[in-house]
């Protein structure tokens, strides 16, 4: 029983780190219809430029991860500026391959300037608290508040204010958009700032618990990929509970089915949902 | 008619250059880096089958290659099988893995056929790497065989084998000239312009779908068991992503969807990851952007590049070429192979 509950909870700190990796994702996919493969990279730069400020800069660790934010937010503008802005009347396969060209540069510039070591992430919350005689870390803890809050900001954001409002407007229909005065090249860059952003998050929260390396987004960007088929590609409430799912299935997987083979739990979802209905779960009538 | 003796003696030519490639080094580290990268050009041509002239992006493609290499190993090493019938069982094996895969995968499309195709990708490395009783898992397989000697012919020497790779990357050419000129290849094309419109003028693009994501397959296997055969020693690692983005390198750099880009691009980056040896490690700081920015300004590689160049060049020269007559601007579009298109994305 002390097992399953400990297992819920990793499957809840998990979770909130897919969750919030996939609601970049899918954001994004909601306003160009893009499949950011180099989401995972920006999720890999997060991890490091937080690492960075802290070790190399001594900053708090919460000021390495607003920095990180800003750092990686703009790298996602810059992306959007230089590659998908002018890709974004040619053939769907060219932005996948574009994609697929950040996403190796930023890996080899990742070894080239911090090294293909494993290196890890010291965190101001690495005690050990008890709890309803549940042995917990704080930065596991710490991991999943600060998740719910950055969901609830975001929820905030789409919802009561104007900018918001635009994203979601564009999402909607970008023709409608335009006709109604929406500047969609810049909601276009504020989605990627937000995404961008949320990644930076994910990534310096699960930091502690896991490793920092260049190769650190390969599994998660792929997991979020999963949970936005899931949810519903560009569907916001879709990205959470499909994070959550998948966290749950993944902890419980790894302990009454095989440890080894807990990554593959995530990928033969995908590949049974899309079997049953190749257009995703949810997915709105005629939607791609 | 005069530009189809060019081109003619053109392929003459480089197949001589081929041939006579052994002969003019005695340094064997040149053969067998070229006879590595005939065997990438075999599972480029698949890709390039596929994601070229179908429009659909297999990233699945090193699962394919490592089944492949896998299953020849397997049937050498632990069936101790003949190498003959070993290769043909593991063509067998990956085409029949690739029918079943493709039947469902190829109900997706595009972007979600990527991702699909990603995860399977992802799940074939996974089961091999976690495969221990089977695969070997990290440790790889080792003392694979080099193929048996047919009568007198035998293929222990590095220029021998050189040999054997080049026969089946000339078959893998004449095979794919062969497709991309005839009807079905026009079909392929037609597909990847418009599904949609496709279907009305009667095409079942169904079946027509399947068919090249097996062959596309067929071809990824064959360079796997190629590639298991020649370097003797496999490992899990060569069902990796990072394989796939290898192969998607070289069909980008040369060209997508034309019929001579997979040679260009993988002969051009082989050797150019050979120059820059050091450098290896960090090879995509260069290869990473020039993808980008290759399928911004140049979307069909250095061959649709010079292609687009002729003919751009050929109308300056002649300017009433176009109103002459149809015939010769029929010439030019057979020439590019396929009229770049501008498609409008969806959404």
């Amino acid at each position: 029983m002390e097992i399953l509950i400990q297992q819920l909870f990793n499957g809840l700190t998990i979770g909130s780190v897919y969750a919030l990796v996939a609601l970049g994702l899918t954001l994004v996919y909601g306003i160009l219809h893009i499949p950011n493969f180099a989401h995972g990279a920006l999720y890999m730069m997060g991890g490091y430029i937080t690492l960075t400020m802290m070790t190399r800069f001594g900053l708090h660790y919460w000021l390495a991860i607003f920095v990180s934010i800003i750092v990686v937010g703009l790298l996602g503008v810059l992306m959007e500026r230089f590659v998908f802005h002018p890709l974004r009347e040619a053939p769907p396969i060219h932005d996948k391959i574009a994609a697929i060209g950040i996403l190796l540069f930023l890996e080899a510039f990742a070894q080239f300037y911090w090294g293909a070591e494993y290196q890890s992430m010291p965190t101001p919350y690495g005690q050990i608290v008890e709890v309803f005689g549940l042995t917990l870390t704080m930065q596991r803890i710490l991991i999943v508040v600060a998740a719910v809050v950055v969901m609830f900001i975001l929820y905030l954001f789409l919802k009561k204010t104007f900018t918001g409002a635009t994203i979601i407007a564009m999402s909607q229909n970008r023709e409608g958009a335009n006709l109604v005065g929406i500047n969609t090249n810049k909601v276009a860059m504020l989605t990627f700032m937000i995404s961008g952003g949320l990644a930076a998050i994910a990534s310096s929260l699960s930091a502690p618990i896991n490793l920092v390396f260049p190769g650190m987004g390969h599994l998660v960007i792929l997991k979020a990929f999963v949970i936005i088929i899931l949810g519903g590609m560009g569907s916001i409430p879709g990205a959470i509970v499909g994070g959550y799912i998948v966290g749950f299935s993944e902890s419980l997987g790894a302990t009454y089915i095989s440890n080894d083979y807990k990554d593959i739990i995530a990928f033969l979802f995908l590949v049974l949902i899309l079997t049953v209905k190749p257009t995703g779960l949810f997915s709105k009538g005629g939607s791609h | 008619m005069t530009n189809v003796l060019k081109q003619r003696n053109v392929v003459i030519i480089l197949i001589l250059f081929a041939l006579a490639f052994p002969m003019m080094t005695s340094n064997t580290y040149m053969i067998h880096v070229m006879t590595l990268s005939f065997i990438w050009m075999i599972g480029v041509y698949g890709l390039n089958l596929l994601a070229g002239y179908t429009g659909y992006l297999s990233l699945a493609h090193a699962g394919f290659f490592a089944i492949g290499a896998y299953s020849l190993g397997l049937l050498t090493v632990k069936a101790q099988m003949n190498f003959w019938l070993a290769l043909v069982l593991a063509l067998v094996i990956t085409c029949s893995i690739g029918l079943v895969v493709g039947a469902i995968a190829l109900r997706t499309k595009e972007h979600f056929f990527a991702i699909y195709t990603l995860c399977l990708g992802y799940i074939i490395y996974l089961v091999i790497d976690k495969w221990d009783s089977l695969t070997e898992g990290v440790r790889g397989l080792i003392g694979i065989p080099a193929p048996a000697p047919i009568g007198p012919i035998t293929f222990e020497t590095e220029k021998a084998h050189y040999y054997f790779v080049l026969f089946f990357l000339l078959l893998v050419v004449l095979i794919m000239y062969r497709i991309v000129h005839s009807l079905s290849g026009r079909t392929y094309i037609a597909i990847r312009n418009s599904e949609d419109l496709a279907q009305t003028i009667g095409i079942s693009t169904k079946t027509n779908k399947l068919t090249v994501f097996v062959l596309s397959t067929f071809f990824a296997g064959l360079s796997g068991a190629l590639y298991a055969s020649f370097v003797r020693f496999i490992g899990p690692d060569i069902g990796s992503t990072n394989i796939v983005f290898d192969l998607l390198t070289y069909l980008l750099v040369g060209g997508i969807g034309t019929l001579s880009g997979p040679i260009v691009g993988t002969l051009l980056i082989v050797w150019l990851s050979q120059l820059l040896q050091d450098f290896q490690q960090y090879r995509m700081l260069i290869f990473g952007p020039a993808l980008t920015l290759l399928i911004i300004f140049a979307p069909r590689g250095i061959v649709g590049a010079v292609a687009t160049w002729n003919m751009n060049r050929k109308l300056k020269k002649y300017p009433n070429n176009q109103a002459r007559s149809g015939r010769s601007r029929n010439d030019s579009l057979v020439k590019s192979e396929i009229v770049p298109e501008k498609q409008v994305k969806e959404g």
